[in-house]
């Protein structure tokens, strides 16, 4: 409770904290939705906002309110299966390579480098073409987990690297730790805002992709996404159309959880950082 | 009487801090007053964390926020004129540095742009703060100042990282005391320096000190550096300067308790009598306690310590002293 | 018994850069010397002399390119795991860097307690901290549950010094444990280590450069220089009328805290640390101004005066000094 009060003095957390509360909110009510959003013409099509349909109907009768409430929803879970099974390979590969040093690390740096230098997006496109019909959002986040480690075990690497040489590593060594031990007791703290962080990112990130990939048709349309929303939105030539509010609901949505998920990020892993909570802890305990 | 060429009057800097809405305020520089002459080298010893840095900080008027000059005034003496450093506008205050006083913070040689080379460096410098001399005449002086110096001429063409520590730190002070100014401000400038490398940088500073007939401001928490280069030492304790006066009286009777732990923990070569730390640990300058700081410490302590901070006493005309111990002693009132 | 430790000819050669442009710094060169039990042995000399570096062989963290580690007359084989097996423990520079900022100091004296099972249960685990906090000064209760940013320089000292004691090590080495204390706090360190060696029998092995206070504190001395031990011998002998003309030279440029001992005459600095790494000879001799034809070329015989070792040719055999 007493950090969420004191994350909350910082207005980037707070601002970020209402729009991904009310973002959660309804997504959840997709969980109680009147309608399926994957069946065409159940209702009227084309319908402009009314008390009926919040925001209207698009041009495969399908209601726009509803389906932006799954489409929040199967996009956090395409980046929720990309962010955090991505770092069960970041956190590993990164205390490895970073502790053990040597061989190890050049081996596994070198993994990770050429995750790197690969054009993703075309391999991305190419994979998601080729089991485009299998592809969920659990193997779409699958997918995309694969490809976002990289960057963020190196990050992670060169934290570990410089914790390695700090004077508290050899005090833990003489103390008997092992391995195991200095990698949970001792790097974790440091570590934790950084995963935070690059966590938070690779959502962003994953969401992004599965917009892009949606807009060019890649990925199963029928699932209602951010990214199919506006698919849809596009190909059915919505703006010329003057629907606008069919358009605008999955932009103005997506809009919202990037600043979100980039204020949340921005101000947590500032109360995160190692310097800060250095400044906290102890005095805590006194006051 | 020696001209007076700095003085500051009830000097306060206190740091504001803010921390996610806890705030807290660290009084680093407390009503600290001083009077530096000319033709003198002023030494500030005191512990890590007792504000020595920040008042070096405030003299050389880089007072950036969160540190604020609160109360107190700090005070230049230009050609016989005093003027409040306060009231100095941005581009006054340029003027001044580097030709009045000049500030070599800690680790200043390691700022030494590492791209270019050593010449460059000089150049931009030169060419930034000097009007109405030709550069290349400027420049000119420049390397006649760094032979002057007994510095190797090889260097300008050098870069940084060429260099080692110890010529580093010579090289800036070198660029540093370029423009000649009347006062040197040097912040632990020998820190991290091996011993003879030491000699050499505090060697440079007293022939600079010597040829400048300037004077320097140095704070150091080495006391042997102190007792070998200071005309003058002032000890600062917690945020004030608890004791003052020329360096062999700081080394041969000190009166304030802390000064005199401070000079008897000091081990000398030849004698292996067993010596004493000073007892407890410094206050932090966020939370310090009434009266006067050291009093948590001190062996001797009084009622009137927990409550009262003492004023200046002078135990001589160029010895002062703020403890209560010494007025009863001497029974002198300053 | 009486060598405790004792190192023979140990060389450290690191290789730095790629395969291609590979550079070979010998940071140690042929180092040997003993401890007794219960001696305080100090290591000093400027930052590059491989002091750390025989420290870390000594400790196991490095592994030494030549060279033998004789333990309590057992040879070293394999690098290991030495405050295990051998009982010996370490104290370093940084004090603020000792223990993580993030944990609690008592954490790391219950993960040792834990990790070398000195005791059964939590009880005789404080009972146990207690008293090797007590031994170096501070209690239990000033110090549960608190962080490394509560305590000032020499008390997170003093606490190092407690963690070490918790394994009873027969050695302890202390890694420029003062220089980063402030100068009122460095005798309560210090001190310690007298105490350590007069009521526990312990050996120190002290680091640093700070020649005054390795008078204070310690029985023998030895100087490095480059790599080599330049001269060894008790503090006395070797602080007092330092041989070496290095020695000499450092000895002179200590600032003693004393006004009426200032700094007489000059020091030049001319060469740079490179040079003399890869001079070929005796290392010093682009600086001594005893330096002759033979110092130039030849690397000099580590050579007894009056039970001091001295690496000189000013004391060879035929060259008067």
């Amino acid at each position: 409770m007493k950090v969420l009060r004191d994350l909350l003095r910082d207005y980037r957390f707070t601002a970020s904290f209402i729009i991904l509360c009310i973002l959660l909110a309804y997504s959840s009510l997709s969980f109680f939705s009147p309608i399926d959003p994957t069946v065409w013409v159940a209702i009227a099509r084309d319908q402009p906002p009314s008390s009926q349909h919040l925001l209207g109907t698009d041009s495969r009768g399908i209601d726009i309110f509803w389906s932006g409430a799954f489409a929040i929803r199967n996009s956090l879970i395409v980046a929720l299966v990309a962010g955090v099974v991505s770092r069960f390979i970041t956190i590993p590969v990164a205390m490895l390579a970073g502790y053990k040093g040597g061989m190890t690390d050049r081996v596994l740096m070198f993994i990770s480098d050429s995750f790197l230098v690969i054009p993703l997006f075309l391999i991305i496109v190419l994979l998601a073409v080729l089991i485009r019909e299998n592809l969920s959002l659990v193997t779409l986040g699958l997918l995309l987990a694969c490809f976002g480690w990289a960057w963020d075990a190196r990050v992670i690497r060169s934290e570990i690297l410089s914790l390695r040489e700090r004077g508290f590593t050899q005090t833990a060594i003489l103390s008997g730790s092992g391995t195991m031990q200095l990698a949970l007791k001792e790097y974790m703290p440091f570590v934790t805002p950084l995963v935070f962080a690059t966590l938070i990112n690779v959502m962003a990130w994953a969401i992004g992709l599965e917009i892009t990939l949606a807009i060019l048709g890649l990925i199963k349309l029928d699932i209602p996404t951010l990214g199919t929303m506006i698919f849809w939105a596009l190909s059915y030539q919505a703006i010329l159309l003057g629907r606008w509010y069919w358009l605008l609901t999955p932009v103005i949505l997506s809009v919202l959880l990037f600043i979100a998920l980039y204020w949340l990020s921005v101000s947590s892993s500032e109360y995160l950082d190692p310097r800060s909570r250095i400044q906290r802890v102890g005095q805590s305990l006194r006051a | 009487m020696d001209k007076i060429i700095l003085t500051t009057r009830q000097l306060k800097a206190f740091y504001l801090l803010d921390i996610h809405g806890r705030q807290k305020v660290v009084k680093a520089v407390n009503e600290v007053e001083l009077e530096i002459l000319e033709n003198e080298i002023y030494g500030i010893a005191g512990e890590s964390g007792c504000g020595k840095s920040t008042l070096l900080k405030t003299l050389a008027a880089v007072v950036e926020p969160p540190l604020r000059q609160l109360e107190g005034k700090v005070i230049y003496h230009i050609n016989g004129e005093e003027v409040d450093v306060s009231t100095l506008g941005d581009e006054e205050m340029r003027r001044l540095r580097w030709e009045f006083v000049s500030y070599v913070p800690q680790g200043s040689m390691n700022v030494l742009n590492p791209v270019v080379k050593l010449k460059d460096t000089y150049h931009d410098f030169i060419s930034s703060h000097v009007k109405g001399k030709s550069q290349e005449e400027t420049f000119r002086m420049a390397k006649a100042y760094i032979a002057e110096l007994g510095l190797p001429a090889e260097i300008m063409g050098a870069y940084p990282h060429q260099l080692s520590g110890g010529m580093r730190q010579r090289v800036t002070i070198a660029l540093a005391t370029l423009l000649r100014p009347k006062i040197i401000i040097a912040d632990e400038p020998t820190t991290a320096l091996d011993v003879i490398v030491q000699r050499g940088v505090m060697q440079l500073l007293k022939d600079i000190q010597q040829k400048l007939q300037n004077t320097i401001i140095l704070v150091t928490h080495d006391m042997g550096v102190h007792a070998n280069v200071a005309d003058r030492i002032g000890i600062m304790y917690a945020g004030k300067i608890v004791e003052e006066a020329p360096t062999e009286k700081i080394f041969s009777q000190p009166l304030h308790p802390y000064t005199q732990f401070l000079i008897n923990s000091l081990p000398k070569f030849g004698d292996k009598t067993p010596r004493q730390s000073v007892p407890g640990s410094p206050p932090s300058l966020a939370d310090l306690p009434t009266g006067c700081p050291f009093h948590p410490r001190c062996p001797q302590v009084l009622d009137i310590c927990k409550e009262q901070m003492p004023a200046y006493i002078a135990a001589a005309a160029d010895h002062k002293v703020a403890c209560w111990l010494v007025e009863e002693e001497n029974g002198q009132a300053a | 018994m009486d060598k405790l430790l004792e190192v023979k000819n140990l060389t450290k050669v690191f290789s730095l850069g790629s395969i291609s442009s590979r550079i070979r710094i010998t940071a140690t060169d042929d180092v040997s010397f003993y401890i007794k039990p219960a001696e305080i042995f100090t290591l000093a000399g400027e930052s590059g002399c491989g002091k750390t570096t025989t420290a870390k062989m000594i400790l196991g963290f490095e592994e030494p390119t030549a060279g033998a580690i004789i333990h309590k007359g057992k040879l070293r084989t394999k690098k290991e795991k030495v405050w295990f097996t051998e009982g010996i423990q370490a104290i370093f520079q940084d004090p603020f860097g000792t223990f993580n900022p993030l944990r609690t100091v008592d954490r790391y004296f219950f993960e040792t307690i834990q990790n070398f099972k000195l005791a059964g249960n939590k009880k005789t685990a404080v009972e146990l901290i207690d008293r090797k906090l007590k031994a170096v000064g501070l209690s239990y209760e000033e110090f549960a549950g608190k962080y490394p940013n509560e305590f000032s320089g020499g008390q997170l000292q003093r606490i190092s010094i407690a963690r070490s004691l918790l394994t009873d090590p027969t050695l302890l080495i202390a890694d420029e444990p003062v220089s980063m204390v402030d100068a009122s706090l460095r005798m309560s360190i210090v001190n310690l280590f007298k105490k350590l060696k007069e009521e526990f029998g312990m050996s120190v092995l002290y680091i640093t450069h700070d020649l005054a206070t390795a008078y204070y504190v310690s029985d023998r001395i030895a100087i490095m220089f480059r790599g080599n031990i330049v001269e060894m011998g008790t503090v006395e002998q070797v602080l007092m009328q330092p041989r070496h003309p290095y020695t000499q030279m450092l000895r002179d440029s200590i600032p003693e805290a004393d006004p009426r001992r200032r700094w007489r005459g000059r020091v030049n600095l001319n060469e740079t640390e490179r040079e003399e790494y890869l001079k070929q000879g005796c290392r010093y001799a682009g600086r001594c101004p005893l330096v002759m034809d033979v110092c130039r070329q030849e690397v000099p015989a580590d050579i007894q005066v009056d039970n001091v070792l001295v690496k000189c040719h000013n004391y060879s055999e035929g060259v008067i000094a």
